[in-house]
């Protein structure tokens, strides 16, 4: 302490240029600088509001919301509430996300190795792909989809039919419906073993890899536990399951499973035009591998295949995860163009109840809230996933 | 704790707006910046719609440029926002635009909690449906299970909501922001049904590729009173535009039109001179304009500008025009209709 309190009066200087204290000062004054201005925005929307003699809050979430919606994973009539209506939105954002994510991923992955293959066509196709997708709006593209599912096909009379299980017209994509009765629970509980036995078995293989080097086949075993269990869990209780076919009622379908236009366009846009993203990223992963590890490889004995799948791709993972959490989260944020083509998403939804209500400010502070948690939570999945694919250092 | 945190969150969301909103005497403004911002529809014809030139014209048109007339004596000092039905409220609230003239139905919520005020009723609607001839449909009472295109945010919705709940049927509803999108999708298929406003679906049906191929049904399924909007809390610009209706209503009553208004000025009819702001023979004003911060001669700039109320509508949805719309509930309450304007004394 008294060593302290010496060595400042030697080097005492004035306040001002004393580093320390300089920082701290600035910090100051730019906290409240902050604190005025977001209070001057807060005070100044309040009076704003008084006089356009608007309340704010989040009452008029129980009301009633007196509109339909056309696509709703959870019950929802015109006689449930607005909140009930955000949810829906909410849920059928998430649903598109989700999807178009997956698609995009599978179909990004495809292109960007084609797009690096030795084989003239395949990789001039992958490029052409690539810059008609990436260099048109997305908006563009949702419209151009959307025109493709409806204009070309015919009426819900004259819809293409497959089986008469499966029908195509410009009502959308109808589809039969599983229904299950008494007993199907042993098909699920045989779905969930074969699951569990496959990551069993993934295991088991790998371990044996690494003491003997003998191979499995552990993605063919995995997809037949798969297929085969819950069929034979179904087949001891005598098949539980109806199917709900759609048929011609009046003006459109009833029964089954409907795949709306709106959703088909939609996520054919986002899943097309994100995946060119997936694809370079992807290319630009596989390229940062030296050529080196691929003749290492080859010089083992590994053949083609067996190098991508456990040389180059594992390492290229590494380029490619960072870049592609960004792209899952644009893509959630533009689902929101949905309501160019009346796709039913939170965004539209919100901003039915907000042009009922006039609740400005509330609903899209519920957009922001709700996409910023949706970004953050892709985020932090994606970062875990980056965590586990880093190089291992030993 | 929880409210403070939003109120945070909301100050940034309308931070921007705001600032726009917080003035007060709209005519005052209007004055300085020397036109009207006037909120008008995004295409819709015989109420707004724009040509390659970028003139508008239309029902909804005429009247910013008449309350433009009454103002500056000059019916082309406005400017034109197209709104979605989605954003238009937004924009009034917000002072992006002056007044909203925009085919929008006055509605107790509306009225109440938007912090809006409608300044009268221009139009006189109700809502219908739009069928393919091909159906062979006679009555909205056969429409169970039909698909329907409709604009999102609006009344329509709403309505459409309750009919077929009332009456047990099922529909799907297809609910696109963008109108040029809507008629589109029912043009091309996606729905069975349009429905709108009744004199909107007449215009939309002049969009289509095949106008004949479709009917209007007899059904009205709702009251949809359509008129002028402005913010609440600015009194002197409500009177302004209430009694810029009122005064295209009187002309048509007495007879002045765009033709003959200077004519009339010559009258010795003291209602027609205190309507047409004629002084009186010691120069004292015998008109009310100044008393709403405008000129004694308003009306005579107005119906110089525009026409009065019935030639709007005849020169716009009129019998005359593509859209074949009967004078009906809009005609003056001497001849039968619902427009009615209280003396101009």
């Amino acid at each position: 302490m008294t060593i302290a309190s010496g060595t400042r009066n030697v080097a005492k200087v004035s306040i001002w240029n004393d580093p320390k204290l300089r920082a701290l000062f600035f910090q100051a004054v730019l906290v409240v600088v902050l604190v005025l201005v977001a209070y001057e925005i807060v005070h100044n929307t309040i009076l704003n509001l008084q006089r356009l003699n608007k309340d704010f809050g989040f009452a008029f979430l129980s009301r009633t919301a007196g509109f339909d919606i056309i696509q709703t994973l959870v019950p929802y009539t015109s006689a449930s509430n607005y909140g009930t209506a955000l949810y829906v939105g909410f849920l059928n954002t998430v649903l598109i996300a989700f999807l178009a994510i997956i698609a995009a991923t599978i179909v990004g992955f495809v292109v960007g190795i084609m797009r690096l293959s030795k084989n003239w066509l395949a990789s001039r196709i992958a490029t052409v792909y690539i810059e008609i997708f990436r260099n048109v709006p997305l908006l563009l593209w949702i419209f151009v989809f959307y025109s493709a599912v409806r204009q070309p096909l015919p009426d819900a009379h004259q819809a293409y039919s497959l089986f008469g299980w499966f029908f195509l017209s410009k009502k959308g994509l109808m589809m039969p419906k599983p229904m299950f009765g008494d007993g199907a629970w042993l098909g699920l509980v045989a779905l969930l073993a074969a699951i569990v036995g496959s990551i069993v078995i993934a295991r088991w293989a790998r371990a044996r890899q690494s003491a003997t080097g003998q191979p499995f086949p552990v993605v063919w075993t995995a997809l037949a536990l798969i297929v085969v269990l819950p069929l034979l869990g179904l087949a001891i209780e005598g098949f539980p399951v109806d199917w709900e076919y759609p048929a011609l009622a009046g003006f459109n379908f009833s029964g089954g499973v409907a795949v709306l236009p709106e959703f088909m366009a939609l996520f054919l846009a986002l899943s097309l035009y994100t995946a060119t993203y997936i694809a370079e990223a992807v290319r630009a992963g596989v390229l940062s591998v030296s050529h080196g590890q691929t003749e290492a490889a080859h010089a083992l004995g590994l053949r083609a295949g067996a190098t991508l799948r456990l040389v180059t791709v594992p390492q290229a993972m590494r380029v490619v995860i960072p870049p592609l959490a960004s792209t899952y989260l644009s893509l959630t944020k533009n689902s929101s163009l949905a309501v160019a083509i009346g796709y039913p998403d939170l965004v539209a939804a919100g901003g039915t109840v907000l042009n009922q209500t006039g609740k400005a400010i509330e609903i899209v502070s519920l957009w922001m809230f709700v996409y910023l948690s949706l970004s953050l939570f892709t985020s932090l999945l994606m970062n875990w996933f980056n965590a586990r694919m880093k190089l291992v250092e030993r | 704790m929880k409210s403070k945190v939003l109120a945070w969150v909301m100050g940034a969301a309308v931070g921007a707006f705001a600032v726009g909103a917080a003035q007060a005497g709209t005519l005052d403004d209007v004055k300085k910046k020397g036109f009207v911002q006037c909120g008008v529809s995004q295409g819709l014809a015989g109420f707004s719609l724009p040509d390659a030139q970028n003139n508008w014209t239309g029902l909804d048109v005429d009247f910013c440029r008449a309350v433009a007339a009454a103002i500056f004596n000059d019916p082309t000092k406005v400017k034109f926002s197209p709104l979605s039905a989605k954003e238009r409220f937004t924009a009034l609230q917000s002072g992006e635009v002056d007044l909203l003239s925009r085919n929008s139905t006055w509605t107790m919520s509306r009225d109440t909690s938007l912090g809006l005020k409608w300044a009268g009723v221009t139009y006189y609607d109700g809502q219908g449906f739009m069928v393919r001839k091909s159906m062979n449909i006679t009555s909205a009472k056969q429409l169970d299970g039909a698909t329907v295109c409709t604009n999102t945010g609006t009344t329509t919705e709403l309505n459409l909501a309750d009919y077929f709940k009332a009456n047990n049927m099922k529909y799907q509803v297809v609910a696109i922001e963008d109108a040029n999108q809507v008629r589109q999708a029912y043009d091309e298929g996606r729905c069975d049904i349009f429905t709108t406003d009744q004199s909107g679906l007449y215009a939309e049906r002049l969009a289509l590729k095949n106008p004949s191929d479709h009917i209007i049904l007899p059904e009205i399924i709702s009251k949809e009173p359509l008129g002028p909007v402005v913010r609440q809390g600015d009194d002197g610009w409500f009177n302004v535009v209430k009694w810029t209706y009122f005064a295209l209503l009187t002309a048509e009553e007495l007879g002045i039109t765009q033709a003959n208004v200077d004519e009339m000025t010559k009258s010795t009819n003291p209602e027609m001179q205190r309507v047409l702001g004629v002084k009186n023979a010691d120069g004292s004003a015998a008109g009310f304009g100044t008393g709403i911060g405008l000129n004694e001669e308003w009306i005579v700039q107005i119906v110089k500008g525009v026409g009065n109320y019935g030639e709007i509508f005849e020169r716009n949805v009129g019998t005359n025009t593509p859209l074949k719309i009967a004078r009906g509930k809009n005609a003056l309450w001497k001849d039968g209709g619902l427009q009615y304007a209280p003396p101009i004394r």
